[in-house]
């Protein structure tokens, strides 16, 4: 039984980090083949600008957005392509998806990408966020929402105030740490290009109070570029404290609305892997080709952090771990709480990829025999959205769609706080996952109705008044004309 | 190599009904301790007949129902019923009132439901009320506690047994020689009688605090109950309203009339104002579930238990008023949902 300690609201889980910080961040291997699924990041999938047989090279763009919410893609080496194709991907939960596939001539032959190094200060922040759309530049955390798209739509009159995440809150996962420690410079480098960016009076990047050195390197590389704008706030490390929505009300003490952006409270939030990103794509031209990659779990033989370029496949990753262990049983893409189980390794890293945990029945202790719900409301004394779980699960059989939206199954952020306190180990967020879209599905019909029916007494009305209106001119015309008006 | 797969979360914490329900027996040890100190074994005769007869009924009802029997009957649930029935029966009271109550409160008020999580009574209780009503000077013949100036009946375990299972006594005693009113119902009944407060609780029955033995019982009571609060089995919003709606009212009544209303300090160490707010009162299954729902159950149940006692047909009203509660929990569960996050305040 792990240690553990219930708050209002999240929990304390023993994290599994030290596996894996223990060496610094080292280059994965270079493969042969690179795969690159073109709907990696949120909102539509990007258009290919090249065609099989083409040659490209290192950092050159292969991809560009499509209209709307979408993303550049770079080729993460020098070589050919190969095909575009269907192809497994992590993201999609091992289903086929439009890939560009390139095999790597071994050369690095790198694009003149000289045009993207950039001084910031000297252009506008419009021509920013196109500068950072340009870079293929999505958000690290996991989500990969394309971050040009975010700073737009989160741009207000005196300029949001930015958040950048360092809150690693899943207790496996620890790619944001050794970025913070090796690499601090970067972030904040990164920080001052967002402020610049959204004309964002201030930056806060909040950070775990359980990495000290993360800490201490993020502290030296603040004092460092002495800007006044950026401060560092520590918070607990608490599941899920790192969930933008759960970050934003620790640190501003502010909730952003369940029905709106943080940028309707005046906050933008950035990862600050994303931040990173960032500074090497406008200080040296380096598009997001490559994202630093936990690998860890009972089942590798050698856990550590791994600045893996985008199409790596996940099995060349666990080679450089030196392999599966005997005990390897679940292989686990993002952390082990949220993150998304896959049935083998021939897939490869996209951007969104901060993890790969290959676990062990040792990491899973696998789940006792389900028991009915008896009410005890420990999910309800960590619920970080303020639900009651266990009526929400009471409601689910029969569904009874009225009371599941008074209770706020659509504001479950499936964090599995509840799932993990469980003492009768109903696997809940499962349910409420899938009976999301039943929700959905009903209160849109329910919301059609109500239009039906708004329409139906609409024309109703109108078709009264103009009865009335013709009533009325017939008796206008039959009274006689001589009869004076009273 | 291919991996078998699974919905997220990928790692829970190890805990389980049956879990919740033995610390819970646990921390009901010291409170039958100490009953035993002070009104003999019979008790424990009582609670290995009433947990035979949960365990069977049990295991019934889940034949009926086609339900696998081993994690049901493991999950101590059945267990916890009986102990509880059985605290508030007469120690000396006859076998079939233990075994009926109890086969009462798992197979009607528990199983006809729909089992464990889903009975909107607490089980106990139900089983309680029905001996309550059915057999009610059967249920209010207790024992003088030991240590009481008058000639303690000493039984041994041996004749313990006898007396539940065949009713009958050892030549040397009689049925009126080993019976006494609780401290609630002789207080009741001297009232009754005309007496003045001092009168009334001038009896030899009556300690300190409340009720003599019923003091030191309802201190192990509270140490069992702050052990669950601490290990977080129970939260402290039941047990806290449900207490201090019982010290208000007597407050209140003890300050417009202290000649008439028994103290707060005697209500809270006499019968089962403990025993309700820390071990029955908080059955979660049965309870209002938010923590402001909580807060509002526990204190009608506070409330409930003091108007029944002092003006009501039985001189003890935690089942009553538990019971009253668990029907109105729907109603508050309906109006106490927490505001969600991002939600107007």
């Amino acid at each position: 039984m792990t240690a553990r300690e219930l708050l209002a609201g999240g929990l304390r889980i023993e994290a599994h980090k030290q596996r894996s910080t223990k060496a610094p961040i080292r280059a994965a291997s270079l493969v042969e083949r690179y795969v690159i699924p073109l709907d990696q990041h949120s909102g539509l999938p990007a258009v290919p600008l090249v065609k099989p047989a083409d040659r490209v090279r290192m950092w050159q763009p292969i991809a560009q957005p499509a209209p709307g919410i979408s993303a550049w893609l770079h080729a993460p080496v020098s070589g050919e392509v190969i095909a575009i194709e269907p192809r497994p991907a992590p993201h999609r939960m091992g289903a086929p998806t439009l890939s560009i596939v390139i095999a790597n001539d071994g050369r690095d032959e790198r694009f003149d990408n000289a045009a993207a190094i950039v001084s910031f200060e000297q252009i506008s922040p419009n021509e920013a966020c196109e500068h950072i759309a340009r870079g293929g530049i999505v958000g690290l955390g996991g989500a990969a929402f394309p971050t040009a798209n975010k700073l737009e739509s989160s741009l207000c009159e005196n300029g949001p105030q930015l958040l950048l995440n360092g809150a690693e809150c899943e207790p496996y996962i620890s790619c944001d740490e050794v970025l913070m420690r090796e690499r601090a410079e970067d972030i904040v480098f990164g920080a001052r290009a967002l402020l610049h960016a959204l004309c964002s009076p201030n930056c806060t990047i909040a950070i775990e109070d359980d990495v000290p050195e993360a800490q201490a390197a993020l502290r030296q590389a603040v004092d460092k570029a002495a800007d006044p704008r950026v401060r560092i706030k520590v918070v607990p490390a608490i599941y899920p404290a790192g969930g933008e929505r759960q970050l934003i009300a620790t640190v501003f003490d502010a909730e952003v609305p369940h029905d709106g952006l943080p940028a309707d409270i005046g906050v933008v939030c950035q990862n600050v892997g994303t931040a990173a990103a960032i500074a090497r794509w406008i200080r040296d031209g380096q598009p997001l080709v490559s994202r630093i990659v936990t690998v860890t779990g009972d089942g590798v033989r050698e856990a550590g952090n791994w600045e893996t370029r985008i199409g790596t496949p996940f099995s060349s990753l666990i080679a450089d771990c030196g392999g599966y262990t005997e005990r390897m049983s679940r292989l686990i893409m993002g952390g082990s709480m949220m993150g998304t189980s896959l049935s083998h390794d021939d897939l490869p890293v996209v951007k969104a990829t901060n993890c790969i945990i290959a676990a062990s029945a040792l990491d899973l202790q696998p789940r006792g025999l389900e028991m009915p719900c008896i009410r005890c409301g420990n999910c309800s004394q960590v619920c970080p959205a303020f639900l009651l779980p266990q009526q929400l699960h009471w409601y689910l059989q029969p569904f009874d769609g009225g009371q599941l939206a008074r209770h706020g199954l659509l504001d479950c952020i499936e964090c599995g706080c509840c799932d993990y306190v469980c003492p009768s180990q109903i696997p809940l967020v499962e349910r409420f996952r899938e009976a999301k879209p039943l929700l959905t599905r009903e209160l849109d019909a329910h919301l059609s109705a109500h239009a039906a029916r708004a329409r139906f007494l609409a024309r109703n009305e109108r078709l009264a008044r103009l009865e009335a209106e013709h009533r009325a001119k017939l008796a206008e015309k039959r009274r006689p004309k001589n009869e004076p008006t009273s | 190599m291919t991996f078998p797969t699974a919905p997220a979360p990928h790692v829970v914490a190890h805990d389980s009904v049956g879990r919740v329900m033995r610390i819970v027996i646990y921390a009901l040890l010291p409170t039958v301790a100490l009953h035993v100190v002070f009104f003999g074994a019979g008790l424990l005769v009582q609670i290995v007949l009433g947990a035979a007869t949960a365990l069977i009924s049990e295991a019934l009802a889940l034949r009926l129902r086609r339900k696998p029997l081993e994690p049901f009957l493991k999950d101590g649930s059945a267990i916890v019923t009986a102990m509880l029935l059985a605290l508030c029966l007469p120690p000396l009271a006859p076998w079939w009132l233990v075994v009926s109550g109890t086969a009462f409160a798992v197979l009607l008020a528990k199983h006809l439901y729909g089992g464990l999580g889903a009975n909107p009574f607490n089980p106990a209780m139900v089983g309680y009320a029905v001996l309550l009503v059915s057999f009610p000077v059967q249920l209010l013949q207790w024992l003088p506690p030991a240590g009481m100036d008058i000639e303690h009946v000493k039984l041994s375990i041996g004749e313990t047994i006898q007396a539940i299972l065949t009713g009958s006594l050892p030549s040397r005693l009689t049925w009126d020689a080993v019976t006494s009113p609780t401290p609630l119902d002789a207080l009741r009944t001297n009232l009754k009688m005309g007496m003045t407060m001092a009168e009334a609780q001038a009896a030899p029955i009556f300690g300190t605090l409340g009720g003599r033995g019923w003091e030191w019982i309802n201190v192990a009571t509270l140490a069992g109950g702050l052990a669950l609060l601490q290990l977080r089995i129970i939260r402290w919003h039941i047990p806290v309203a449900m207490l201090s709606a019982i010290v208000v009212c007597a407050s209140l009544m003890y300050m417009i009339d202290p000649g008439t209303y028994a103290g707060p300090i005697f209500h809270l160490t006499s019968g089962a104002s403990v025993l309700g707010a820390f071990f029955i009162a908080t059955d979660p299954i049965s309870a209002a579930t938010s923590d402001r729902g909580r807060l509002i159950y526990g204190a009608g149940i506070g409330v409930l238990t003091y108007v029944i006692r002092t003006w009501g047909g039985y001189p003890d009203g935690v089942a009553f008023a538990v019971l009253l509660m668990n029907l109105s929990v729907p109603l508050i569960d309906r109006y106490t949902i927490p505001r969600i996050y991002g939600h107007a305040r």
